[in-house]
């Protein structure tokens, strides 16, 4: 079966693939695979990549990779996709979380909008596993989906200024951990102790676009011994 | 140690490398200068090879002390270079030595000027390049006080031609490359777009250019984020462009109408607050080739020796 595949321009030096057009575990599945693929079969022509949901973009090399040549190497690709294959799914990442309306300012409205007491808000956030969609916004933002339709909610009228660092928000059907304090306007629901974003580490980030995440909750003693800053 | 101490900083003063490449996948932006011509030249002048550390100063209005023997250039925006209380030439380098004072005033048109030194200043490195971009807690910012490092002074002084100077262009003509979600946007958006003079926003930064002028019908609806570039248009609901620069998000979620060219952008972020820009589109293959003669134009380039005697700048 072949599946979606749209090429567009997005400038000198770059295209955008489409592999899809939903959020969904399938697309982004091919999203991760096209990815992996691709830079292994034109390793030298391209500058890097940015997978995210539904597409990638390919930022290429045009001194050494025509844009006829690239558009049949990403045909080729994709095509690929369609053979059944054994690619190892990703690593399941366990984050700890501090759920409460002390660690999370926007627990209580939330629960209140959604006519859920906030325990099963809690319950129901980590209660699935989440995938990595996209990683952008800032360094080691993860875009985690999804997000059980029963407490999902649209981002604050009006943003914060400042969120703090391992704050854990939704944001429709989408949530994630904030790598760094910086303002935002996600519904804060908790804190991560575990830094998402490490510019000195060997490995600056503990999960990477494709990555299983599933989180656990845990106190606000053990949110402080794992190095949470209260 | 050949160096500067810092007496004072300027606005936003920023070691910049050629950016940083390949690592978006951390959500990491490229940064690297605004003007990456004048980066380039003010490199070539001091004769280091092309990306070596120089330092981006916005406006000008910095000062600093030299402590040994170096050689510096400046280029870029039209500031007023006072070696020891004496006006020197823009674009060719000058021989330094310890105690010399060195002194960018403010612009008198454009936003960056680029400072290379012999060698590089000493700068620390993240994901392979020293580029500073403080939205990501890489770098920081040049303070005063601080002690610079840099390498050994060059032996010739150079100057670069008078009529290869790279004009500031007050309202530039930016050139597109269409792409994105251009066949979401109807016939008469894209009219507006291309037919219209866009005046340049107080709110542009490093991360991007905003600007302001007839409203752009942008196509509705959620759509999912993606990947973004150097130049990317994105046309918010409000309808006023944005054009995304070196310290840009790498994914966002506004309709795109494609991309200006890398050789143009640079003329935007050297435009101030209130100059006006317009847009002409351009194919792939015609940018692609412009990027190639320009590349082979700035090798093919030769200096002038001698410092002063090269140009003189009012």
């Amino acid at each position: 079966m072949s599946e979606t595949l749209r090429i567009e321009i997005a400038g000198e030096a770059a295209v955008m693939v489409y592999l899809g057009d939903t959020m969904s575990p399938a697309v982004a599945d091919r999203v991760q695979h096209f990815n992996r693929r691709l830079r292994e079969l034109l390793t030298n022509c391209i500058q890097d990549t940015v997978p995210s949901y539904a597409s990638v973009l390919v930022l290429y090399r045009p001194e050494k990779i025509g844009l006829e040549e690239l558009r049949k190497g990403v045909e080729e690709c994709a095509r690929s996709l369609d053979k059944p294959t054994i690619e190892a799914p990703g690593r399941l990442v366990k984050l700890p979380v501090w759920y409460g309306i002390e660690a999370g300012p926007d627990l209580a409205v939330l629960a209140e909008a959604k006519s859920l007491p906030p325990e099963a808000v809690v319950e129901r956030h980590h209660g699935r596993e989440y995938r990595v969609y996209a990683i952008g916004f800032a360094p080691g933002f993860a875009y985690l989906g999804e997000v059980d339709e029963a407490i999902a909610q649209a981002r604050l009228a009006a943003p914060r200024r400042v969120v703090p660092r391992g704050a854990v928000g939704i944001a429709d059907r989408q949530t994630a951990v904030y790598p760094t304090a910086s303002p935002g306007g996600w519904n804060l629901i908790g804190r991560c102790p575990v830094r998402m974003f490490d510019a000195l580490a060997d490995e600056p980030m503990p999960v990477c676009v494709g990555d299983r995440i599933q989180f656990a909750p845990i106190g606000r003693d053990e949110f402080l011994d794992l190095g949470g800053e209260a | 140690m050949n160096g500067f101490r810092v007496q004072a900083p300027g606005v936003l003063s920023l070691f910049q490398d050629g950016g940083r490449f390949g690592q978006h996948a951390l959500g990491l932006t490229t940064g690297g200068p605004m003007d990456g011509g004048a980066f380039y030249w003010a490199n070539r002048l001091v004769e280091n090879p092309e990306g070596t550390t120089a330092m981006e100063v916005a406006q000008g209005g910095i000062r600093l002390e030299c402590t040994g023997d170096t050689t510096v250039a400046v280029t870029g925006a039209d500031v007023a270079l006072r070696i020891n209380g004496r006006v020197r030439a823009l674009w060719c380098s000058h021989r330094l030595g310890p105690g010399d004072s060195i002194e960018l005033g403010h612009a008198e048109s454009g936003m960056w000027a680029y400072l290379a030194v012999a060698g590089g200043f000493g700068a620390k490195a993240f994901f392979g390049s020293t580029s500073v971009v403080l939205r990501e807690g890489l770098g920081e910012a040049i303070q005063t006080g601080q002690q610079l490092t840099c390498g050994e002074s060059a032996e010739t002084e150079w100057a670069m031609p008078r009529e290869s100077i790279p004009r500031l262009v007050p309202d530039p003509v930016l050139r597109v490359i269409e792409g994105g979600q251009k066949a979401e946007f109807s016939a008469a958006a894209r009219d507006v777009f291309f037919g219209s003079g866009f005046t340049v926003s107080q709110q542009s930064n490093r991360m991007g250019c905003r600007l302001n002028g007839p409203a752009i019908v942008s196509p509705s609806g959620e759509r999912l984020s993606e990947g973004t570039t150097y130049g990317t248009i994105q046309v918010p609901l409000n309808g006023q462009p944005i054009v995304l620069l070196n310290d840009r998000q790498t994914i966002g979620g506004y309709p795109k109408l494609g991309a200006v060219l890398s050789l143009d952008c640079w003329k935007l972020a050297q435009c101030r607050p209130g100059a006006t820009v317009s847009f002409k589109s351009i194919t792939v293959e015609e940018a692609q080739d412009l990027v190639r003669t320009e590349r082979a134009a700035r090798e093919n380039m030769t200096l002038r020796r001698g410092g002063e005697g090269g140009v003189q700048q009012g």
